[in-house]
Parts: C-alpha cells; sequence; structure tokens
C-alpha cells in the first residue's frame, strides 16, 4: 500500500476582537463594532422590514413561521433543563383553546384572550407536567408526546369546546400587518430574552440540571421546582403561539393538538442547532418557508423535506447556526505540514 | 439544643436486594468535631453517606440533624439545612468553566439566606473559594473547563463546591483518592482550618495514616456494620477491625464472612 502523506492542513484563527472577556467586549474600531453588531442587527432589521414588504399568502407564511419559531425555541428552553419533549403541541393546543374559548363563549377581544391565554396556558402546562419531571429522557418524551393526542381524542369524543367541527368566525385581529408585528415581536422579544436568561445564573443552574442533576442537589438546589419554571416559561410561549394562530386564522379545532406543532419545532432545532436558541430561531427561519415553497410539488414534497432534514442532521449534526457561527468567528487557510 | 448532639444516626438500616449494605448504624457527632470512618471496600461508608444526605431513601433508622428529623427528605432539603457532601467519583459540570461549576450552590437560597452571593458578586466569591483551594486566581486555571483539569483539582473543585453552601457539615466521601502526596499535604491544612473555625467533618478514607492525623475519633464499618469506634490508634489495636482490614476469615459474623478466605 503506497503510504499517503498529507502535505496541507487546515489551520483556525480565531478572529481578532482587540479584547473580549467572557461577557465584555471592548470594542477598539468601527470593524469590531460592525463585525458583532452585523449577525445580531441584520436579522432583526431583516424581520423588522418583511411584515411591510410580504402581503397575502407569503404574508400568512411570515406568522407562520414565528408561530413556529416560538415552538421551537419554547423547545429549546425546556431541553436546555434536561426536559426532552416530543409535544409542543400540547403548549400550542392550550393556548388555542383558552383564547378561543374565551372569544367565543365570552367574546372577549383578542387583547384580553391573548394574555390570559399565555399565562394560563403556562400555568396548565406546568401544573399537568409538574407531576413528571421526575421521569428522564425518553420516558418525559413519550408522556408529552401522549398528552395532546389524549386531549384531542377526548375533544374528539366527547364534543366540548366544537367537538370535532370546531368553533369558526372567532375575532380576528384588527389587521394583518398587526398580527405580522406581533408576531415578529414576540419571537424576536423570546429569542433574546430566552438568550439573556441562559447566560444569566438562573440560565447556568438550568444547564447544570441538565448535565448532572445530582450535582445540582447537593448544591441544595430543588431541581424539581426548577424544571417546573422552565415548562411554565415554555408552556406560556406555546401557548402564546397557539393563542395568535387561533385569532389570525380565527378558527379552532382539534388541529391545534396535531402532531404537526410538535415535530416540526424539534425539526427545526434539529436543523438549526441546540442550545443557543438562535439554532433554534434560523432553524425555523429555514424550514417553514422551505416546506411552504415546496407546496407547489404536490404530494412529494413531504418526501424531499424529509429527505433535506436527514441530509441536514447528517451533514451538520451540530447544526447549521453554530457551523455558521464558527465560520464568521475564525479563519480558515490551508498551511503546509513541515 | 446547643449541647446535644448536632447529629445523630439511629439504627440506620439498607438492603440492596440480598445484601445488608448498611445495617443498623448509629453513631452520633458533636458540633466541631471531626470523624474520620474507615472500612474495607464494599462495607457500606458510601451509602451510609447517601443515607445521610438523602441520595439513598433508608429501610430504617433515624437521621436528626439539629434535633430534626431529617430521614428521607430529598437531597435538596436536606444540603439547603447544612450538610454538604462531595461525591466519591467527582460529579461536576465538565462543560463549564471551573469557576463556574460554584455558582450553583452559590446561587441556592441556603446562601442567599446567610447574606452572600447576590447576582454579579457570585464569580468573585467563587474565584475567592478556588483560590484558597490552589487554583490561583492570577493564573488560567479557575477559568479552564472543568472537563479539561487533571484529576487532583476536580477533586478540589469538588470540594470547592461543597463548602461553598457554607455548611455547617461536610461530608467528604474518599475525597484523597487519586490525589498526589503533595496535593494531599496542601489540602489537610485546609481541612484543619475549616474545622478549626467550627466545621464538622465526616471523612471517609482509605488513606488512613494522613486520616488518622486529623481526626478525632474513628468509627469502623465493615459488612454494613459498625464494629469499632473511637480514639484511631485504640481502634485500630481491637481484633476485629484488624481482622477486617487483613482479611483472615474468622467467625466475626457468621455467614457474612464466610465468603472473604
Amino acid at each position: 500500500m503506497p503510504e499517503v502523506q498529507t502535505k496541507y492542513r487546515k489551520k483556525r484563527l480565531d478572529r481578532g476582537i482587540k479584547a473580549r472577556v467572557d461577557t465584555i467586549f471592548a470594542v477598539a474600531s468601527y470593524g469590531d463594532l460592525l463585525y458583532l453588531l452585523l449577525p445580531r442587527a441584520l436579522p432583526v432589521l431583516g424581520l423588522l422590514i418583511l411584515p411591510l414588504l410580504l402581503t397575502g399568502y407569503w404574508g400568512k407564511v411570515l406568522v407562520y413561521t414565528c408561530v413556529y419559531g416560538l415552538l421551537a425555541l419554547s423547545w429549546d428552553f425546556m431541553a436546555s433543563c434536561g426536559l426532552f419533549s416530543l409535544g409542543q403541541a400540547l403548549f400550542f393546543g392550550f393556548g388555542a383553546y383558552f383564547a378561543g374559548t374565551l372569544n367565543h363563549y365570552f367574546h372577549l377581544p383578542p387583547a384580553v384572550t391573548l394574555p390570559v391565554a399565555t399565562m394560563g396556558g403556562g400555568l396548565l402546562s406546568a401544573a399537568l407536567l409538574g407531576p413528571v419531571v421526575r421521569l428522564r429522557g425518553v420516558y418525559f418524551a413519550m408522556v408529552t408526546l401522549m398528552l395532546p393526542i389524549l386531549l384531542r381524542k377526548m375533544i374528539d369524543t366527547t364534543g366540548v369546546f366544537g367537538g370535532a367541527h370546531g368553533i369558526s368566525r372567532l375575532a380576528p385581529f384588527p389587521s394583518d400587518l398587526l398580527a405580522a408585528y406581533l408576531a415578529v415581536l414576540v419571537f424576536l422579544f423570546c429569542l433574546f430574552a430566552f438568550r439573556r436568561i441562559i447566560s444569566s445564573d438562573y440560565g447556568l443552574v438550568l444547564i447544570a440540571i441538565r448535565d448532572d442533576d445530582r450535582a445540582v442537589m447537593s448544591g441544595a438546589i430543588n431541581i424539581y421546582s426548577r424544571k417546573i419554571q422552565a415548562l411554565f416559561i415554555s408552556g406560556a410561549v406555546g401557548a402564546f403561539a397557539g393563542a395568535l394562530m387561533t385569532h389570525h386564522y380565527q378558527f379552532l379545532g382539534m388541529s391545534a393538538f396535531a402532531l404537526d406543532y410538535s415535530i416540526l419545532p424539534v425539526a427545526a432545532v434539529a436543523l438549526g442547532g441546540q442550545g443557543t436558541f438562535a439554532g433554534a430561531a434560523l432553524g425555523s427561519l429555514i424550514l417553514v418557508p422551505l416546506s411552504e415553497a415546496l407546496r407547489a410539488l404536490g404530494g412529494l414534497r413531504i418526501a424531499i423535506y424529509c429527505g433535506i432534514l436527514i441530509v441536514s442532521i447528517i451533514v451538520l449534526p451540530e447544526g447549521v447556526f453554530h457551523y455558521v457561527a464558527r465560520k464568521y468567528h475564525q479563519f480558515e487557510r490551508v498551511v503546509e505540514v513541515k | 439544643m446547643e449541647n446535644g448532639p448536632l447529629l445523630k444516626v439511629e439504627k440506620l438500616r439498607k438492603r440492596f436486594g440480598g445484601v445488608l449494605a448498611v445495617f443498623d448504624v448509629s453513631f452520633t457527632l458533636r458540633r466541631g468535631e471531626f470523624l474520620g470512618i474507615i472500612g474495607p471496600n464494599g462495607s457500606g461508608k458510601t451509602t451510609l453517606v447517601n443515607l445521610i444526605t438523602g441520595f439513598v431513601k433508608p429501610d430504617g433508622g433515624d437521621v436528626i440533624y439539629a434535633g430534626k428529623k431529617i430521614t428521607g427528605k430529598m437531597p435538596y432539603t436536606i444540603a439547603e439545612k447544612g450538610i454538604a457532601r462531595t461525591f466519591q467519583m467527582v460529579r461536576l459540570f465538565y462543560n463549564l468553566p471551573a469557576y463556574k461549576n460554584l455558582i450553583i450552590p452559590l446561587s441556592s437560597a441556603r446562601v442567599a439566606r446567610l447574606g452572600g452571593g447576590r447576582y454579579g458578586e457570585r464569580d468573585d466569591a467563587a474565584i475567592d473559594l478556588l483560590d484558597d483551594m490552589g487554583f490561583e486566581r492570577d493564573s488560567f486555571v479557575p477559568y479552564k473547563l472543568a472537563g479539561s483539569l487533571p484529576h487532583g483539582y476536580l477533586k478540589r473543585l469538588d470540594l470547592a463546591r461543597a463548602l461553598a453552601l457554607r455548611p455547617e457539615v461536610l461530608i467528604l466521601d474518599e475525597l484523597f483518592s487519586g490525589m498526589s502526596m503533595s496535593e494531599v499535604a496542601s489540602t489537610m491544612p485546609l481541612l484543619e482550618k475549616y474545622n478549626e473555625e467550627g466545621l464538622t467533618i465526616i471523612m471517609i478514607e482509605h488513606r488512613l495514616k494522613e486520616l488518622f492525623r486529623v481526626v478525632d475519633r474513628v468509627m469502623v464499618l465493615n459488612y454494613g456494620r459498625k464494629i469499632a469506634e473511637g480514639a484511631p490508634d485504640e481502634v485500630m489495636e481491637k481484633e476485629e477491625v484488624k481482622k477486617a482490614y487483613l482479611g483472615i476469615d474468622v467467625e466475626i459474623y457468621p455467614g457474612a464472612a464466610g465468603s472473604s478466605s
């Protein structure tokens, strides 16, 4: 066998920021300033302009993207403390039914139903999943997977809250533009709020619970109450997404508990990368428009969609965001092996 | 209450399947005492620690701390009351910088109650404590990922994690195993200093020479039972202890010792 000798190798160098200590950036020039600001400001500006540009069908897609983005963020937040869920549809459904029924039976406007659904959904999620936070990994995931299916069947058979037919002609938002801006702003708020929370000491404890819960317990921290707090936050965000969709579509039905709302957020995080929230946001910004664009292909849509997902997970298991961030922060050059 | 024992363990018992891991072990601990627990491998030392700190629920018996029953309480409740522990197999957060490991106990309600560790001050408190442990504050060591530190540092980081809780009772489960002689020599005075300042320490150790130099009293376990208790040199003179340590097969406990020949 001929001996193969590598002559070149890749060398990675961190891009120079003059001084950077943990959370403090000492910015020395406009170049540095732009380097730090652009990847944060550009997506935000883009998302803030988009509602003005997109109308009609693609306007709806934008709202849809933000709603899935919120679910993906809420998934990532739970996962950061070791609660791996396959049931974001549960939170989504709670929010949808809170908002829908309050509007239909009590004629409350969205300005009231949205906050109530957010808080109510969060509390109900925490109360319902609180007793099972002791379960870990796949066992917790199984429970979260089953609960939306169970609730869906219950609504179907008992016929409460409109049953299988659902409730239509709910109050819409005053305008589509308002709905789009509400979705975008809350999405951005959650993205940055979650990033702030997770880099605080509170978030550090959550991450530590995921890594080694016994060590956290020996630090006198009640891990179950922390997990329930995380559930409340995740549940509230998911419920807000559900309430928003319900009013935007002016329809409430069993589909709020559909498997789509559980699986697509997980897929978005898998594509974007876990743990940074930016990955979850990026993943849903790619996946949802992509799945809408593929709609033209008819039946093959789902097959192609699944294919793209599988390939991306195999090729970039770390997620798109981590890959892009690394490329952005490091120079790569080929050097000769001596 | 102040004059009574700080920690009182009464007839603690735990069975794992057919194995009596801990059987009717009782002892008391005064405030400020330094107790050593020794015994051959598998004699139930670690299980005893797990029973006291709530990581394992006992089948029988009681643990009374500062006059209150804490038997079977959750580990975080017991830690909150002031019993901190280290782990034989260190349990740390390897993806975090070393000093960030201490943020977890420092952000607990206990430390907040004792008037420490407001947000932003915690990092300084962590670095201070690590500096005491030999992680020099001016070096990179406290800021390195815990996963990249050598074993001796991990052991001391685990000790720092327990001390960060400002405990009343500190339970050390084989702290010195895997530490170098010089690391042991530098850690020992630290423990003595904390003990002199009033910290009650229970130390499980296989390194008897180092242990006997610091403890007031030792307790010997074998097959889950307490076989001796007293001053170090008295205890080691006892026949049962010698036999347990030298592994001579004698009928101390009919049936139990049969397998070790």
